[in-house]
Order: structure tokens, then C-alpha cells, then sequence
């Protein structure tokens, strides 16, 4: 294999872990943000037990695609932490403090310390969903870089209404993944009562959606041109709205199972329209004549590296898809 | 305060910290799956019942484990951004193993570990338990491959790439079986099946001592014991061999480890002393003569290298490390002391009545620990001034973008956050320890499902 093409299968794989990752902590974050909105604390702990054995399971993958980035894509891994620093620092710690407020919450009955805990938890849920978001919309707005691909702004540049737009939008789809996670875990009248989260979520995602997809139109429209030249991938952002439209359908018509499917579906077209738009580019530079763009194909490991990765991950990956099969 | 002091002590906090949490995990595993094979092998519920109790004791270290190592997986990134680009074509093998072949397979296995005792049968829990400990370990393989690049590199060259100098992969096992990788390994690895059996040998001997859950903590101390007894003679042999290989290829490092300042032949070990460093001796030493010259090169009359071998700016902190470096030998002492002291009384018969003895025990949790954390000080302080042992200058692996503001409220968050979380940490272990190896789930963090409901239907 030519190292192109290796460059872009570990790309993919990147993208892979990423999507994987989005996916399953996406609906425990929603979850954390989601359960303060229930004042009960024995519905509290239904929907904290929902996300129990599987919230860490799922942060494996944000540890795994970071490795992957890392191996892979030095440079970029490299320019991405040290120019989102203090971000990325506010991320770690909404890691530490989900981990802690889960663990503790329930070793006392005392109310204002499951308040206390509840709260932190849905903030720390909050605050990870939101600098995802933040991150991506960085990634696809670009930051000034340098001749060395070194981050050339300051903090307050990451910070613009796209970004935060961004944010907001990841914090209403993980809202929404959450609920109709909910919905699919629990039973009898519990059930219901998560019926009354998924339509306000869903709507608010639309909104957000609809909002983000016109600021991109408008203001990015580098990412389009990978559509624009070839068309089948439109058909992406046509399953992409079916898939949400799907949504409410499959909910109404009781079909829980089916309408996290299509919610899984809408984050798999959403990321993907996000990886052809930003391709081969990864970390754009927006600081003019626009040359130190970090792409996949200027700033990755070497022939040999890659070569090995890919020796194990064809041993790995199905190692981990057979036991995982044979597990559930 | 510059950007280097303040991101070398986040990284030592970060690290330290972490390094708490994975060998307790990684001991407790070993030998959760030698109680659980034991139950498979017997049917002897008492077995079940201890695998179940440190299971959940597992699980407490594990999590904060992971929660921990994802800092600093992203701190790699974050502070030392020039450093992660030098090496990230060399460790990215190292890494990408360590994702898909240890965290995969614990996290696979997991939740049929902690969630499965009433689900599953109990062969393939028992196999979930194997793989995760399993899991684990590599997790502690492919990292300590990736440190011992930094320690004796091997199997690269250095290319330039982009206009900057970086180590590309030249022979991928020749990296993981580096000169010093296996003796490392090794070497942690017995210091996390330590910190696991002594962890089990303290809570052993406090119910002992309080008289509660006789038969469980009789049947622990006694798996725990025979454990860490074997291990702590193995982790002697193998601190020698470490030792020599330290000697072989960083004699900056033995040397500042041993406090030697001039090169010598017929090298005295120093037992105990206080270094001057202005006057380049060591005051009040008491040394045996001729034997670091022995353990270093298997002869009484080696020259051992001496620090004025080397440029005095780039000397590491000698102080320190001959003072953490006798601490951990310390350390070996007290656990061997432990060890052979309790075999000793339980071949006679009385290790179970002889409070002092288990009074120590209670408290000799603390040994491993520090051995582990004053081992690894030795050998990364050991490194200075390199990030990269003669490749890359600690000064030369900073994110070039990150200002010291930047790193010093990072620094302050961290502080804050994992004093706080080991408050969290301790209080959950005391609980856990308090409610004992009882059957009832009530103190798990997430109650099952039927339980909840059933309160609910109250």
C-alpha cells in the first residue's frame, strides 16, 4: 500500500473511533444532562442505573480514538491539545467530576447531597457535550496557525458564535440520543414519563440543527466543495434528515429500539458529512494566505508506522469484534 | 515561575496521582482471578465471597484508574506538544496496541465483571475476570514499552520532517524489547502485584484485629501473603537486574541515584547518608566498600562512572535521588520484613493472634505504594535533563503555545480536583471496608433495577 493510502485508511479508522465514541458516550452525557430535569430522586437513580455499567465502557473510545490521533497523526494531535489548552483542561475535569458525582451520589439519603451531586454531574455532562461542540466548530471555522503548525491565536479566539453555536447544537443531539436512550431502557410508567423528555429534545435539536446547518452554508462554505464535486454524497445529508425525521415516527409508533437506531444514524451522517467536508484537512488554518493547514497527508506518522498500526489493528479489531459479539 | 518547572509538576502531580490507582487495580486483578479459580475449583462459597468483596474494591481503583489516565493521555498533547510530535511515530505502535489490545478487552469484559455474578454462569465469569486482569497487565506492557523509549531508545532514526527533526520507527521489536523495556516491566509489574497483595494483607488484618469476617479475612491474608512473599523476593532479583541495566546504559542516572560524584573504581554503596552537593560528597554516609562496583558490574573492582563525567548543568537533582532511591529500598526492607515475619508465624501457627504483627500489617498497605512512586521518581527524575535519553531536552519537549498562566491554573485545577477526589476516593474505601463481604448489593453505586423497583412499588 502506497502511503496515501495508508494515510487515509487511518483516517478513517480515526473517524471510525470518533463516530463510535459520539455514539455511545453521546447517550450517557445526554442522560447526565437529562436527569436533573427530573425531580424524583428514585427516577434519578432509574435513569443514572440506565448509564451505570456502561458509562466508562464508553469513555475507552474517546481514550482509544485519542491514541489513534496520536499514533497516527502526531502533529495533529500535537497542535490540536496545545492550541485548545484550556478547553481541553475544562473537559478533563468534567471527566474526573462525572466519575466522582456518579460513584458518590447515592452513599447518603441526605437531599441537598444528592442535589449536590445531581447537579454536578448534569454540569460536568453539560460542559463535555459543549466543548465537543465547541472543538468541532473550531475544526470546521479553522484557527490561525503558523508556519510550524503551531497555533498562533489566543483563548478568547476559540470563542465565536459559530463555536458556541457548535456547542450548543452537540449538547441538544446528546439530549436527544440520551432520551430515546431512556426510552428504550426503561419500562411500564417510568416509560411514559420519559416520553414527556424526547419531544422537547428533539425539537430543540432541530432547531440548533437547522441553525448550524445554515451558518455553515453561509459562512463555511469550504465545507461543501467535497459535495458540490461529487454528488453522491448528498445522498448523506438526504439520509441524514430522513433518519431524524424518523425520529418521532418510530417514538409514536412505540418502536423504541428503531427510533435510537435512526438516531445513531442521524450522528453517523452528521459526523460523516463533517469528515468529506473537512477531508483532507484536518485542522484548517484561518489566518490568511491560508497555507499551514494541518491535513492528514502533510502531518501524519511514517510509511513503516502506519504500516504497523494497520498489522494491529487487522489482528485487534477482530479479536475485540468476536468476544464483544460473543459477550451480548 | 516558567512554563518547564510548572508543566514538569503537573505532570509529576498528574502521574503520581494516577499512579495510585492502575497497580492497585492490576494486583487486585491477579488475584481476584486466583480467589474466583479457587471457587470454580472447590465450590467453597467463602471463595465466592471473597472474590465478590474484592471485586468491588477492584472497581472502586479501576474507575478512578481510567478517569485519571485519560488526563494524562490529553496532558501528552496539552503541555508537552513538540515532545508528543518528536515521538509520537515511535510510541504511536506502542499506543495503538495499548488501545485495542488493553482497553478494549477490560472494557469488553467489564460490566460482565462487576454486573455479571447473577447473569452469567460462572465459567465465563470467571473467563471476564482472566481478561480483564488480563487486559491490565498489557495495559501496563505496552506503556512501560513506550516509557522505555524515553529511558534507552531503540529501533529508530531521526528524520526530519516538516522542517523539524523527529524519531521515525525503524524496527518496531526492536523498540518494544529495548534494552531496558523488560527489566522495567518486570519491575513494575511485581510492584503492582505488591501493591494488590498488601492492599488485601491490610484489610485482612484489620477485620482480624476487629474480630469480623474471621473466615474470609483468615482465608485473604493468606492468598495475599503468599503473593506478596513470593513477589517481594522476585522484585529483589529483579531491582538487581534493573539496577545493572541502569548502569549499563544511564550512568548519569546510577550515578546520581548513588550519589557517586567522581568516578571511581572499588565504588563504595552508600546504606545511608546525606548528600552535599556543594562539596560533592555524601555527609554521615555509612558505606559498605566496593559493593556498588559489585551490584553495578558483577565486579569489586569496576569503575563506576562518576556525575563529574559529566557538564554540571545538566546534572540531575542528587539530593532527591539518592534520598527517594534509598526510600524505596527501604520500602523492599519493610515489606520483606512483613513477609518473612508472618510466614514465619503462620508456620507456627500463631499469625492470626499476634496483634503487633498485624497492627504492622494494617498499616503496611503504604509500603508498596511508596516503593511504587519513589521508583518511579528514580527513574524519571533519573532521566533529567533528557525527555528523550540523549535525543530530546526536557526544555526542548514544552508545547511551544502554552503560557505559563495557562499551566499554572491547569495546575491549580488539578490540585484542587484530585484532593478532592481522594477524599472521595478514601471515604468510598472505608465504606467498603466498613460494610465488609456481605452478600446484600445495597452499597453498590447503582442499585440494580429490581431493587429500585421494588422500593418504588413501596
Amino acid at each position: 500500500m502506497s502511503l496515501p493510502e495508508l494515510q487515509f485508511l487511518w483516517f478513517t479508522a480515526f473517524v471510525v473511533l470518533a463516530i463510535g465514541y459520539v455514539l455511545l458516550d453521546g447517550f450517557d452525557l445526554g442522560v447526565g444532562i437529562l436527569h436533573l430535569f427530573s425531580k424524583k430522586d428514585e427516577e434519578r437513580r432509574l435513569m443514572l442505573n440506565s448509564i451505570g455499567p456502561v458509562w466508562d465502557g464508553n469513555e475507552v473510545w474517546l481514550v482509544t480514538a485519542g491514541g489513534a490521533l496520536f499514533a497516527g497523526f502526531p502533529p495533529i494531535y500535537a497542535t490540536l491539545l496545545s492550541s485548545f489548552y484550556t478547553p481541553i483542561m475544562m473537559l478533563l475535569c468534567g471527566i474526573i467530576f462525572r466519575a466522582v458525582a456518579i460513584e458518590v451520589r447515592s452513599k447518603s439519603p441526605k437531599i441537598w447531597w444528592r442535589w449536590l451531586w445531581d447537579i454536578l454531574f448534569a454540569l460536568a455532562s453539560a460542559v463535555i457535550a459543549f466543548i465537543l461542540g465547541v472543538l468541532m466548530g473550531n475544526l470546521i471555522s479553522g484557527i490561525p496557525l503558523d508556519e510550524a503548525g503551531e497555533y498562533s491565536g489566543f483563548f478568547l479566539d476559540l470563542v465565536h458564535p459559530y463555536a458556541i453555536l457548535v456547542g450548543v447544537m452537540a449538547v441538544a443531539l446528546f439530549m436527544m440520543h440520551g432520551s430515546i436512550y431512556l426510552m428504550m431502557k426503561t419500562e411500564g410508567e417510568f416509560h411514559e414519563k420519559m416520553r414527556h423528555f424526547v419531544n422537547p429534545s428533539i425539537i430543540f435539536f432541530i432547531i440548533l440543527y437547522a441553525l448550524t446547518t445554515m451558518s455553515t452554508l453561509i459562512y463555511h462554505t469550504h465545507m461543501l466543495e467535497s459535495i458540490r464535486d461529487n454528488w453522491i454524497f448528498f445522498v448523506i445529508a438526504v439520509i441524514n434528515i430522513l433518519a431524524i425525521a424518523n425520529i418521532p415516527r418510530e417514538i409514536s409508533l412505540g418502536r423504541d429500539g428503531r427510533a435510537f437506531l435512526s438516531s445513531c444514524g442521524n450522528i453517523i451522517c452528521l459526523m460523516a458529512l463533517y469528515a468529506i467536508g473537512t477531508y483532507p484537512v484536518v485542522i484548517r488554518d484561518s489566518s490568511p494566505p491560508f497555507l499551514n493547514s494541518l491535513t492528514i497527508y502533510n502531518a501524519s506518522s511514517s510509511m513503516l508506522t502506519l504500516k504497523i498500526l494497520l498489522i494491529i489493528a487487522l489482528i485487534g479489531v477482530p479479536l475485540v469484534l468476536s468476544y464483544t459479539i460473543a459477550v451480548y | 515561575m516558567d512554563v518547564e518547572v510548572l508543566a514538569r509538576v503537573q505532570f509529576a502531580v498528574t502521574i503520581m496521582f494516577h499512579y495510585i490507582y492502575p497497580p492497585l487495580s492490576i494486583g487486585l486483578g491477579l488475584i481476584m482471578v486466583i480467589m474466583e479459580g479457587m471457587w470454580l475449583k472447590t465450590k467453597d462459597d467463602q471463595y465466592h465471597r471473597m472474590a465478590k468483596f474484592w471485586t468491588k474494591i477492584f472497581a472502586l481503583t479501576f474507575a478512578i484508574g481510567v478517569a485519571t489516565g485519560i488526563v494524562m493521555e490529553f496532558e501528552f498533547g496539552t503541555n508537552w506538544s513538540s515532545y508528543s510530535k518528536y515521538v509520537g511515530d515511535v510510541f504511536g505502535s506502542a499506543l495503538a496496541a495499548e488501545g485495542i489490545f488493553a482497553f478494549f478487552l477490560e472494557s469488553g469484559f467489564l460490566a460482565l465483571l462487576l454486573f455479571g455474578w447473577n447473569r452469567i454462569g460462572p465459567k465465563l465469569h470467571f473467563f471476564s475476570t482472566v481478561m480483564v486482569s488480563l487486559g491490565s497487565h498489557f495495559s501496563a506492557v505496552w506503556i512501560i514499552i513506550a516509557n522505555s523509549f524515553m529511558q534507552t531508545p531503540a529501533g529508530y532514526h531521526i528524520v526530519e520532517y516538516n522542517g523539524h527533526p523527529r524519531a521515525e520507527i525503524t524496527d518496531f521489536w526492536q523498540l518494544v524489547f529495548s534494552p531496558s523495556s523488560m527489566d522495567r516491566l518486570v519491575h513494575a509489574l511485581f510492584g503492582t502485584w505488591l501493591a494488590g497483595s498488601f492492599l488485601v494483607i491490610s484489610i485482612s488484618a484489620y477485620y482480624l484485629l476487629k474480630n469480623r469476617h474471621m473466615e474470609f479475612a483468615k482465608r485473604s491474608m493468606k492468598i495475599g501473603l503468599v503473593i506478596a512473599s513470593m513477589t517481594v523476593i522476585f522484585q529483589g532479583i529483579s531491582g538487581d537486574s534493573s539496577g545493572k541495566t541502569v548502569a549499563k546504559h544511564q550512568p548519569m542516572k546510577l550515578a546520581a541515584l548513588e550519589g557517586v560524584f567522581h568516578t571511581q573504581k572499588e565504588a563504595p554503596l552508600y546504606v545511608f547518608g546525606v548528600v552535599n552537593k556543594e562539596e560533592e560528597k555524601i555527609d554521615y554516609g555509612i558505606a559498605i566498600p566496593s559493593l556498588l562496583s559489585f551490584l553495578a558490574y558483577s565486579d569489586f573492582d569496576a569503575t563506576v562512572k562518576g556525575l563529574n563525567a559529566f557538564p554540571k548543568a545538566d546534572w540531575p537533582k542528587v539530593q532527591v535521588l539518592f534520598t527517594v532511591y534509598r526510600m524505596m529500598i527501604l520500602m523492599w526492607c519493610l515489606m520483606f520484613f512483613v513477609c518473612f515475619t508472618a510466614c514465619i508465624l503462620w508456620w507456627k501457627g500463631t499469625l492470626f493472634k499476634t496483634r503487633w504483627l498485624l497492627w504492622i500489617m494494617v498499616f503496611s498497605v503504604l509500603f508498596p505504594q511508596i516503593a511504587n512512586q519513589t521508583g518511579w521518581i528514580s527513574a524519571e527524575m533519573g532521566r533529567y535533563p533528557w525527555i528523550v535519553y540523549d535525543l530530546l531536552r526536557i526544555s526542548d519537549g514544552l508545547s511551544k503555545v502554552v503560557t505559563a498562566n495557562q499551566v499554572l491554573s491547569s495546575l491549580i485545577m488539578f490540585g484542587t480536583v484530585y484532593s478532592f477526589l481522594f477524599i472521595v476516593f478514601i471515604y468510598l474505601l472505608t465504606k467498603k471496608i466498613m460494610h465488609g463481604p456481605v452478600d446484600d448489593d445495597t452499597d453498590s453505586p447503582f442499585h440494580s433495577i429490581e431493587q429500585v423497583a421494588k422500593e418504588l412499588k413501596k
